[in-house]
């Protein structure tokens, strides 16, 4: 699986830094979960620890607030990669500890 | 769906394109195509060449070892969708609907490879727990599978983490069984491209 790691820096960097019509910034928080006031960065938070538990109101408060469909869009799928991120990365550092030591 | 825009904010030549699966599948566009399918260039396209590396793509882990590991992911996240999606796809590729049943329900006793099992426990607690720890991982090692095993299977952990959150967080409708096993047909012959 030797182009894993290009193919998902590429999908990273695409939903990151490319154009998008939720900002870069709010792209960003939404990814690293590092905003935590206001409708869209719960939205992030649930998309990251409760996706199970998100319903219709979640997704109409976050739309009330002003945000478009397409924006909502961008900031769900930048916090779902953002989280799987995190895991992929965390049992890596475990597997890379490990391995080291043998 | 939730957004109306995944439902029906497709370009014309892809509305077409729906009609055309529906009619010759004489089952429903999945929810997962047409999230897929909107705006591409965005999540769809880099996102469909990741899973198609990680599922299709060089590993020592069979086709049908892999889907089984979505299965076994999805379900971990309790996401209906997805379970039922990739358990059709993993019966299909083994050929045996037991033994996927039996894996899903019972891991500890179900009939696959102590790497496999060792392997799936690990995916399910990276799932559950978000993180892993160094005796997590040496406990797969210990079973049996490869640095590389291991590196493959967090690989497709990271795909179906992501797919099983954009199926909750935007609804996927689930439909009946006949459209998964179309589905399941459709991606062992043509993959994830």
């Amino acid at each position: 699986m030797s182009n894993i790691t290009e193919a998902r820096k590429a999908l990273v960097a695409r939903i990151l830094e490319g154009a998008g019509q939720a900002s870069r910034a709010d792209r960003q928080a939404a990814f690293h979960l590092s905003s935590t006031a206001g409708p869209p960065a719960a939205l992030a938070e649930k998309v990251a620890h409760d996706p199970a538990g998100i319903s219709d109101e979640d997704i109409a408060v976050v739309r009330a607030s002003g945000i478009s469909e397409d924006q909502v869009f961008e900031i769900v799928v930048c916090a779902a990669i953002g989280q799987a991120s995190r895991q992929y990365d965390a049992a890596l550092a475990a597997l890379e500890t490990v391995i080291g030591k043998e | 769906m939730r957004l109306q825009i995944l439902d029906t904010g497709h370009g014309f030549g892809t509305k077409a394109l729906f009609s055309f699966i529906q009619l010759v599948s004489r089952q429903p566009v999945l929810d997962v195509v047409k999230l897929v399918s909107y705006r591409p260039d965005f999540y769809g396209k880099p996102m469909s060449k990741v899973t198609q590396e990680v599922m299709r793509g060089p590993s020592s882990w069979s086709v049908a070892e892999r889907e089984l590991m979505a299965a076994f992911i999805a379900k971990t996240n309790r996401c209906e969708f997805c379970t039922k999606a990739h358990s059709a796809v993993a019966q299909r590729a083994f050929g045996d609907r037991r033994s996927v049943s039996n894996a899903l329900s019972g891991l500890d006793t179900a009939n696959v490879s102590e790497p496999l099992r060792s392997t799936l426990h690990m995916l399910g607690k990276l799932t559950r727990e978000h993180t892993l720890n160094a005796n997590d991982v040496s406990a797969v090692l210990a079973a049996g599978a490869s640095r590389q095993q291991i590196e493959d299977a967090l690989a497709i952990c990271f795909v179906f983490n992501v797919i099983g959150r954009l199926a909750d967080a935007f609804e996927f409708a689930v439909p009946g069984p006949e459209a998964f096993e179309a589905g399941a047909k459709y991606i062992l012959t043509r993959g994830y491209r």
